[in-house]
């Protein structure tokens, strides 16, 4: 536990000096927040919305019973929106984690370090929390902050109890750090096969692809985001992160990635 | 303190590893405690794979080694816990402190006192004032020292120095040879690759010239004198050939060559040989002006025998 905690002292020393790893980690938590707030409140607040429920396309009124049309239509945008909180754990953690060994690999720093007592497991599980940690703090936090600025809109009840339904904290709160996990994994597997920085983060970036894709399954009303579809998600991701945990230590060779780098 | 025999590391190499390469052909090696040992070899010999796989980073393919009394495949982490490794890059962490950089170290090598080691280090290696520093303001020089404090915190018996002068100035080189001097003094045992052939011939105790096998192993000394003899120059004040008749006397004698006013003879032993063959000169008129050995550079020893392997390969 030692050297994972020393591990993890090193990852973020390094990345907390430099800025701009600092400025993505923080202005696209900002801007996901930032964008279904003011969305919101160009929409009008939820009780207010002039709209008729009749107005509304008929499987649209139906998600939503018991609220206005307004109300409405502020859940059918949250819908979208409530995925940027779910693609922040994905993103943050690539940021740290695509660097993390091919940067070693770069600077040459990585033989010191395979040099020292330090495990493979030890080394993953430092690099990985290392990343993991950051990316569900900032979700955490810019969720905190969504919610507490869509109080501070004076959204309705019903609007307000549809951010903190079930689904959406179980999405938000259980199935965000498994995704982190997911996430960080990923990139340092992809970290420790490329031999440059650029394409390491390139290539990790691609994690976030199949959340895209549930995205504009329900941005094109293919795909209904209800408390089961949460669920069933958060125990085939879990059962995914385990895998590739296991694969992960598995298929870090430090001689291969020591030899065949250049 | 090390001890391998027939250790060798075959690479595949190709697109899909159909080719292969010995990078190290049966190497059989024995360093002695305290000794300073260097191992000498061109570019792409396999100094590095040999560390590499004596410190317990890379596997061989076959053979087997004993390193600080652990079996290398068996004992890795014990082995990395025991040695320290200078590698040919400082490889720092250029955005942190030289005393965080020490100290993830010391961390993870879990030693005892973690600030007193760097400080001593620090303080050692004159990087006290600029502790607080990053890295990537330091230069060459001054990353090579934190190198060899980096390989020294965990207070290693075994110490293996990857071409531990590569690239730096003479001031700076000089400095880290008078601290392997310091570590020899200490009773450490070092293991050493270098090109710098006038570094080994300083430092070393025993070298070994190697390209993808051990093509020798003694000290420069005895490797001087087992490829070249020993050769003493008689600086004689006229050259008469009745001196050489009369030299040709005396048994035991090799070669007797002429330059000048140079007689140039190959002797076994120069110590018993020297008295008879001055002797003889005086006797037979000759003025004897200078008396010295041609020493042959261990430079002249490696060329020799890289270039005899490079021609047997052929």
């Amino acid at each position: 536990m030692k050297h994972i905690l020393t591990i993890i002292r090193k990852e973020w020393s390094e990345v907390f000096k430099n800025r701009w790893v600092i400025a993505t980690m923080t202005l696209v938590p900002l801007l996901f927040t930032a964008m279904p707030l003011i969305t919101l409140a160009t929409t009008g607040t939820g009780s207010t919305g002039g709209a008729e429920m009749s107005g509304l396309p008929g499987d649209l009124s139906a998600s939503c019973p018991g609220m206005t049309a307004g109300e409405c239509i502020q859940v059918y945008v949250l819908n979208q929106f409530m995925l940027l909180f779910m693609i922040m754990p994905l993103m943050i953690p690539t940021t740290i984690a695509a660097y993390s060994i091919v940067g070693e690999k770069t600077t040459r720093s990585l033989e010191p370090l395979l040099a020292t007592p330090i495990t493979t497991v030890e080394l993953l599980a430092g690099k990985g929390l290392a990343a993991v940690i950051p990316g569900i703090l900032i979700s955490y936090g810019a969720f905190g902050i969504f919610v507490l600025g869509s109080s501070l809109l004076g959204l309705s009840p019903a609007v307000m109890g549809y951010i903190l339904s079930p689904t959406w904290l179980l999405g938000i709160l259980a199935l965000g750090p498994i995704l982190s996990v997911i996430s960080a994994i990923f990139a340092i597997y992809i970290s420790s096969r490329v031999s440059d920085p650029r394409v390491a983060e390139q290539l990790s970036g691609m994690v976030v692809m199949p959340l895209l894709m549930v995205m504009f399954a329900v941005m094109a009303g293919k795909l209904v985001l209800n408390i089961s579809f949460m669920l069933i998600t958060i125990v085939v991701c879990a059962i995914a992160a385990i895998g590739m945990l296991y694969l992960g230590t598995l298929i870090f060779d430090r001689e291969n990635i020591l030899t065949k780098w250049k | 303190m090390i001890k391998t025999t027939n250790l060798t590391k075959i690479f595949k190499i190709g697109k899909k590893g159909q080719d292969e390469l010995i990078a190290v052909d049966a190497l059989s090696l024995e360093v002695y405690r305290g000794e300073v040992f260097g191992f000498l070899g061109p570019n792409g010999a396999g100094k590095t794979t040999t560390v590499r796989m004596l410190t317990g980073l890379i596997r061989p393919t076959s053979g087997s080694a004993q390193v600080a009394g652990f079996e290398l495949g068996k004992d890795d982490t014990q082995i990395r816990r025991n040695v320290g490794f200078l590698t040919e890059s400082p490889g720092m962490y250029e955005r942190l402190t030289a005393e965080k950089n020490l100290s993830i170290f010391a961390e993870l090598y879990d030693v005892p006192d973690v600030e007193a080691a760097v400080n001593k280090y620090l303080s050692m290696l004159g990087l006290w004032e600029r502790r607080h520093d990053s890295v990537g303001s330091f230069s060459k020089g001054m990353r090579q020292k934190l190198a060899v404090a980096r390989a020294l915190i965990h207070e290693p018996q075994i110490l293996f120095l990857d071409e531990p002068t590569s690239g730096l100035d003479p001031e700076a080189a000089k400095t880290v040879r008078g601290f392997i001097e310091e570590l020899k003094s200490e009773g450490r045992t070092i293991f050493m690759t270098t090109h710098n052939l006038d570094e080994a011939e300083k430092l070393c105790d025993r070298v070994g010239i190697f390209q993808g096998k051990l093509l020798s192993l003694d000290s420069p000394a005895k490797l001087r004198e087992s490829l070249f003899g020993r050769k003493v120059v008689f600086h004689l004040k006229e050259m008469k050939d009745s001196f050489v008749e009369q030299i040709g006397t005396i048994p035991d004698l090799g070669k007797v060559e002429v330059v000048d006013n140079k007689m140039i003879i190959s002797v076994k032993n120069p110590e018993e040989s020297n008295p008879l063959i001055i002797k003889k000169l005086v006797e037979a008129g000759a003025e004897v002006q200078f008396v010295g050995e041609i020493r042959h550079s261990l430079e002249q020893v490696y060329l020799e025998m890289v270039n005899n392997s490079q021609r047997g390969q052929a």
